[in-house]
């Protein structure tokens, strides 16, 4: 008892005056901080993780939710966090778990880029009046066409194209499997991708039999631990990806406790029921580039040559050039992970300490595509840390071709962004397999409202293509002429290709 | 805005520049007097084996030997002279304009199939690239382009245009925008054979630059008009495609209109989509653009710019105002507005 309580993350309070003791928050609450007794609604601040579920059941708006009530001792170096930890790790001699994304308070380079639009010397387009074209192909392209034309006008095509995945909106869902989230969640997130005409990934988690009318907008992921991996489940695919690497923890593999590891999760992955389900730092059978693409190819041979084979790979420092030789790979997309991306539990140190941002690495690896002439061959797909449609339009303006989205579809569906998705007990259904939790996620109304964010995304990627005479999005894709970088510094102003404001 | 016209005689019968100079004055409206420009093909005919260099100095004493040893390096300069300028009140004469007639060495470029256009290429990209004080502006042969910053008339006067005798000719009238009126920012480029004209500005140049220059093309001109002229190099020259599939690839149809398409038409339209996306050009634009053979027009996918075109006898005119062709031609037929994205192409039969 040496070092003994620290101080509340929060402090829970309810207004005496507004509380009708319905027990509204004592019902919904997961971690155990309301209880009622006799008339009266008692509080345990300590199990708060601001999930805020509570609040947004109370009827009367009686419940308040503090931050840090109590101050540490000031000190720059010192933080709070940084000692809270100490106290952790001196009781548990662990490495701390947490969830969700990066939660250092890092300068976040999409907010110190401007985009631009369009004044006098050329209109902007109204997209409400003109087409305005957002439809993407990822895929392989061919470097060059050949065509045969005849006299009276004919072309015949000579060229095979590969197959290529079409959306009409940039915008994907990313990996987050069945395990990591209920199959209420993944389920709201599949149709709400049909309903939108993108995709999304099904995670390392496997695809669930409920999930097979949705197929054809499902990316299926082939990870280190190959869970759910079996022919059937790549024929049923739109696309397969192989996850070497994700934003949140970079060089490290995963671990979904057995505790969420239910029946129907064990048949999904293909794994006994209640077994830890661990995928290993690396792929034993990828110890090296060549080894690579014999999967891919291996992977395009067992589907007969029809999917396109996507790799992800998280940002680290020389992702420029893994990202090229993935390109070479005969892989159709690179995806590139950047540091901010989320995930359900990943090791602290990893998730705030190890990659680089989304920015800075799309801006390499479009580069050094394009200093090898191969950038339109191969689709890339940014992901980690989209928080809006800007971010969006500045990360196509980099050099991306499409996004992936995590947390924002999960916000989307109601996650407060807690951080708390590690434990199993998410109050809102979606990162948790207890049944009386999933059951509070309608994943007809949650789809509804992903792909409400998806549609209003994509109306304001719209005008602010239009705002900038653009009517085409292979138009933005890499135009860093159409950002300027606001109080960056000029290093990064060189990787990311941008001009500073005024220029 | 700026003011365009581009005119083809199919019979390569030749014109001398004084009507182009009329034409082009007439659209002064367009132009704010910082820049105008003309290019004429034929009139070079006794040297019309060797590639023409036109070359802007800052400074003959320091630039000229550096240029000379730089092209001898490479192959042989044929002959080569001043060209001929005349005092113009309203010009400022910053940069001397000299023309070479050269030869390149094509055991210099042993695995490429177009040896000669590749030297050419990068003696062009080069030169412009390092920016000390040489920039060659006109590379073909039998051509020559004739440019300065100053109003369509004045710069006309300054080379005498009316002394050149070209079939086919483009000239432009400038009102800068984007860059500064320059000698060098004036239209047309040139590169090789290909010439450009255009009305516009690009909203894609960032994508269409870094494409091009992802094929060893550099931009240099510090303006959006010099990727075009790359762009028909490599679609057409390097890839093999004809300039209507070039323009397909530039200007195409939006995917609503390729979904309704039939099925073989469709998969050949989006094909083009995919493999050319980084080269669409965005915005509002009129462009002619010439080769020895060709003269081609088009416009956006919206149609942003003014482009109307007109016939006589063997000849097409393509301009931003059919009264510019009036000007040049008073019984012209067949005066017609293209649709968004649908090149008018005039091709020499003789």
């Amino acid at each position: 008892m040496s070092i003994g309580s620290v101080p509340l993350k929060f402090r829970v309070s309810i207004d005496p005056e507004r509380c009708m003791t319905c027990g509204r928050c004592v019902e919904n609450c997961s971690y155990g901080v309301f209880r009622q007794e006799n008339d009266k609604i008692r509080i345990n601040s300590r199990n708060c993780v601001a999930c805020h579920r509570c609040l947004a059941f109370c009827p009367r708006d009686a419940i308040d939710i503090a931050e840090k009530p109590t101050d540490y001792r000031s000190h720059p170096v010192w933080t709070r966090d940084v000692r809270e930890a100490i106290f952790n790790q001196a009781k548990t001699g662990k490495i701390i778990l947490a969830g969700m994304g990066n939660a250092q308070p890092y300068p976040i380079i999409f907010d110190k880029l401007v985009l631009d639009a369009c004044q006098v010397t050329n209109p902007s387009i109204d997209p409400l009046r003109e087409p305005m074209e957002l439809r993407t192909y990822l895929g392989k392209k061919p470097a060059s066409l050949s065509l045969k034309e005849y006299p009276n006008g004919d072309v015949d095509l000579k060229t095979k194209l590969s197959p290529n995945l079409q959306i009409e909106t940039p915008i994907m869902i990313g990996h987050m499997s069945y395990g990591a989230i209920s199959l209420n969640a993944q389920t709201a997130l599949a149709k709400a991708v049909s309903h939108v005409g993108t995709f999304m990934g099904t995670g390392e988690g496997g695809l669930h039999e409920s999930l097979y009318p949705y197929q054809k907008h499902m990316i299926v992921q082939v990870a280190s631990g190959r869970f759910g991996v079996d022919i059937n489940y790549l024929e049923r695919g739109a696309a397969i990806e192989i996850k070497i690497g994700q934003g949140a923890k970079p060089g490290i593999g995963g671990h979904l406790p057995g505790e969420k590891v239910c029946a129907d999760v064990s048949r999904t992955r293909m794994i006994p029921d209640g077994s830890d389900a661990i995928s290993p730092a690396p792929h034993h059978d990828i110890y090296s580039i060549e080894d690579l693409k014999q999967l891919v190819r291996a992977l395009k041979e067992a589907t007969e040559w029809k999917k396109p084979v996507f790799v992800k790979i998280a940002a680290v420092h020389n992702v420029a050039a893994i990202a090229a030789g993935i390109a070479r790979s005969s892989a159709d997309a690179v995806v590139v992970d950047g540091f901010r991306g989320g995930t359900g539990a990943a090791p602290r140190v990893f998730r705030d300490h190890v990659g680089i941002p989304i920015e800075a690495a799309i801006a390499s690896v479009d580069a050094k595509l394009r200093q090898q002439g191969i950038r339109n061959e191969v689709s890339l797909i940014a992901s980690g840390g989209i928080r809006e449609s800007a971010d969006i339009a500045k990360a196509i303006a980099l050099g991306a071709d499409a996004v992936y989205i995590g947390t924002s579809a999960l916000v989307a569906m109601g996650c407060r962004v807690c951080g708390t998705c590690y434990r199993g007990q998410c109050a809102w259904g979606i990162a948790t397999q207890k049944p009386e939790l999933t059951q509070r996620l309608d994943p007809e109304i949650a789809s509804v409202q992903v792909a409400n964010l998806i549609h209003a995304w994509t109306d304001e990627l719209a005008e602010l293509m239009g705002a900038a005479g653009i009517n085409s999005i292979e138009s933005l894709r890499g135009n860093r002429d159409r950002l300027r970088g606001y109080m960056l510094d000029e290093s990064l102003m060189q990787v990311l290709d941008v001009k500073t404001v005024g220029a | 805005m700026c003011g365009i016209i581009g005119v083809i005689d199919r019979r390569r019968q030749c014109m001398d520049g004084s009507r182009i100079k009329a034409a082009l004055s007439m659209m002064n409206e367009r132009g704010s007097g910082e820049g105008a420009g003309y290019v004429a093909y034929g009139i070079y005919p006794e040297y019309k084996d060797f590639y023409a260099l036109h070359v802007f100095f800052d400074n003959i004493r320091e630039n000229k030997a550096a240029l000379d040893i730089l092209l001898e390096k490479w192959g042989t300069i044929v002959h080569d002279e001043q060209i001929k300028t005349y005092e113009q009140p309203n010009i400022r004469k910053v940069h001397t304009p000299w023309r070479y007639f050269f030869r390149p060495d094509r055991s210099l470029m042993p695995k490429s199939t177009t040896p000669d256009e590749d030297i050419v290429t990068h003696l062009v990209m080069t030169v412009n690239a390092a920016k000390n004080g040489t920039l060659i502006f006109s590379s073909g042969k039998n051509l020559g382009v004739f440019k300065a910053a100053g109003w369509p008339e004045d710069v006309a006067d300054f080379y005498r245009i009316e002394d050149y005798k070209g079939y086919l000719w483009l000239a432009h009238n400038r009102y800068p925008t984007n860059t500064p009126g320059w000698w060098g920012g004036a239209h047309p480029f040139n590169l090789l054979n290909w010439s450009v004209v255009h009305n516009g500005e690009i909203t894609s140049y960032g994508t269409n630059r870094r494409y091009i220059e992802s094929y060893g093309y550099r931009c240099t001109m510090y303006t959006d008009t010099e990727v075009v002229a790359y762009l028909f190099d490599l679609l057409i020259r390097k890839h093999g495609l004809s300039e209507r599939m070039a323009v397909r690839a530039l200007a195409p149809p939006f995917w609503e209109e390729i979904d309704r398409m039939p099925a073989k038409e469709q998969e050949l339209n989006r094909a083009i989509r995919l493999t050319y996306g980084p080269a669409l050009m965005n915005g509002p634009f009129a462009i002619c653009v010439a080769n020895e053979n060709t003269l081609v027009g088009f416009t956006d996918r919206i149609k942003l710019r003014p482009l109307v075109s007109g016939e006589y006898g063997d000849r097409l005119y393509i301009s931003s105002e059919e009264a510019a062709i009036r000007t040049m031609e008073s019984g012209v037929e067949n005066i017609t507005m293209p649709k968004a994205g649908e090149p008018v192409i005039g091709r020499v039969i003789a």
